[in-house]
């Protein structure tokens, strides 16, 4: 991890992570991510000071465990209103751009 | 009671005061209208408003509460919701332009626990878009400002909770801390604010952005207000399966003058470079005062501070990158129209509808998620934060409470955070640990600086905790008093 990450996003790089974003970039915006992330990315580095070899992950602060519950229908239909938020509706089906040619 | 009489009253005593019938909630909720119609178009705390819905409900809780049905508290008071809890059939926006039309419905758990508590819907505040931000200048909607200096920010993401308190135009408000985005804009705001342990409130109906960060509490007048919003909002709840089932939720209970023998530590850390002189001065003298209380303050060593927004940068943006995937432009919101085919529409959609900020998060998030990089960021940061789990453990051996500042400097002015972010994240160090920690945390007033803004006093204590932040914040904030912070 000797080199500086800001060194190593490529237009490559933000090319990828766009599609993995989901996120359509302009030209300027690229620019702007690329610097911004290798900044971000120098600066997390900084946890490379710490020796975690012995430390387990944590991603949850308690012991928690799976949480299980019957698989029981508490609510009503609510298909009518949730319907009117959508930018697309048909009958009682969200309406979405072409998938197949 | 006039307007003006009205509005210098706490949650908790306008509540008295309408049970006593010395004034009605209709009439408590005109005085927020009427104060909003004054000073909104100034502070714009608030991104929806539904006067006449307001009304009537209070009007409803009214006869509730006379027909001996509504008898808390809560009953008959006007409260802001940040528009990032969902309120059913009132637009929820995220102060995001991708939700600029979506209307939830269902409400947020805490929502739903505070209109049980008779509690009365004013409308929705600004936040930072997504609540990623520090300032509120994040948000689609345009920003808010500073009640105390309208050239300042109110800080953030909750700053139009924080904003409407202060001003006037609500009596308590709800926010949500990711990384002190009630702790900082209550302390910018000059007013109270609080984030409980994670799962102590029902992330139920809440926007996710880092869902293991993520926790709601109260931005208040008081101590006393901030406790009984929170007993009234904390709940176990099974449709959040990290909501914690707690007994002792009785919060107002922990409301005593009384901190003799309470043992406070002052983390070194936090006092090095970077706090602004003036807000080391009040802290210190906020903790001089408890000690003449009879508390047991004294300096100890933290450890691992600088580490605290690293981890938290990498934590926060790999959530926010899985929860905002459900932005898409199908089930709700905007949706981009000039989009050839589904996938072209998916990226527009979210391409116009996030602001840069949002846009930011989500690239770093999925970068670091990413086969190759998983392990030496998104993993790396995981083991960091067991790592500053335990430096508070080892702290809160010895102490019950952890005294500090909420933010090194007061509010900055408006534009000045935005032009560099890497600045404006480092202006989380004292409030996002306890977040990585999952740690309950308060802030509370304690004097303003020479340009006359508020400097907030942060209490941190151990999970589960809460009562002993109550009761310090409460001692402080009645023996300051007298002195006339």
């Amino acid at each position: 991890m000797g080199l500086k990450m800001a060194n190593v996003i490529s237009d490559e790089t933000i090319e990828y992570v766009g599609i993995l974003a989901k996120l359509e970039l302009s030209g300027q915006e690229k620019e702007a991510a690329k610097k911004s992330m290798g900044e971000m990315l120098d600066y997390i580095d900084k946890l490379n000071e710490l020796d975690t070899s012995d430390v387990e992950p944590m991603s949850h602060v308690f012991p928690v465990q799976n949480v299980f519950r019957e698989d029981v229908v508490s609510n009503g239909d609510g298909s009518g209103s949730t319907l009117q938020n959508a930018p697309g509706a048909r009958e009682d089906m969200f309406v979405v751009p072409r998938t197949f040619d | 009671m006039e307007r003006g009489q009205l509005l210098s009253l706490s949650a908790v005593e306008l509540g008295a005061a309408v049970r006593a019938g010395e004034t009605t909630a209709v009439e408590a909720m005109e005085a927020v209208l009427g104060q909003i119609e004054e000073s909104e178009s100034i502070y714009h705390c608030y991104v929806t408003i539904d006067r006449e819905a307001a009304l009537e409900k209070a009007a409803q809780v009214q006869k509730k509460i006379e027909a001996g049905e509504l008898t808390g508290p809560l009953a008959g008071v006007p409260v802001a919701v940040k528009d990032n809890l969902c309120t059913e059939g009132l637009l929820t926006t995220c102060a995001s332009r991708i939700l600029e039309n979506f209307v939830p419905t269902y409400s947020a758990e805490a929502v739903r626990n505070l209109e049980k508590a008779g509690a009365v819907l004013v409308g929705k505040t600004n936040m930072d878009e997504f609540a990623m931000g520090s300032t509120t200048e994040t948000s689609f909607y345009g920003e808010t400002k500073n009640p105390c200096n309208p050239e300042h920010v109110p800080g953030g993401s909750s700053g139009g909770s924080a904003a409407a308190v202060a001003a006037g135009e609500c009596f308590f408000a709800l926010g949500s801390d990711t990384g002190g985005s009630i702790r900082q804009p209550a302390s910018y705001c000059g007013v109270v604010g609080m984030k409980p342990t994670y799962g102590t409130v029902s992330r139920y109906g809440l926007v996710a952005y880092g869902s293991s960060l993520d926790q709601i509490g109260p931005l208040t007048k008081t101590v006393e207000d901030c406790a009984v919003v929170l007993e009234a909002i904390a709940s176990h709840d099974p449709k959040d399966s990290t909501s914690i089932a707690r007994e002792d939720t009785d919060f107002s209970g922990a409301l005593v003058n009384d901190v003799k023998g309470m043992r406070f530590g002052i983390p070194r850390d936090y006092f090095g470079e970077g706090l602004d002189p003036e807000v080391r001065q009040a802290v210190l003298r906020a903790a001089e005062l408890l000690k003449g209380q009879g508390a047991i303050v004294d300096e100890f060593d933290l450890s691992l501070v600088e580490y605290a927004i690293p981890t938290y940068y990498t934590i926060a943006a790999a959530e926010a990158s899985s929860n905002l995937e459900r932005f898409d432009g199908i089930k709700y919101g905007y949706r981009a129209q000039d989009a050839q085919g589904l996938h072209q529409m998916y990226k527009k959609t979210r391409s116009q509808g996030f602001g840069p900020e949002v846009k930011r998060r989500i690239m770093l998030g999925s970068f670091v998620l990413s086969s190759g990089y998983y392990d030496a960021y998104y993993l790396k940061a995981l083991k960091v934060k067991a790592m500053i789990k335990k430096a508070f453990d080892r702290a809160f051996e010895k102490y019950d409470c952890i005294l500090g500042p909420v933010a090194p400097t007061t509010a900055p002015k408006l534009g000045e955070s935005l032009s560099d972010p890497m600045k404006m994240y480092l202006g989380d160090i004292y409030t996002i640990s306890v977040n990585l920690a999952g740690l309950p945390g308060i802030s509370v007033p304690c004097g303003k600086d020479s340009k006359g803004l508020p400097v907030g006093l942060q209490l941190i204590g151990d999970c589960f905790q809460e009562k002993k932040l109550i009761r310090a914040a409460y001692t402080y904030e009645q023996s300051s008093k007298g002195g006339k912070e």
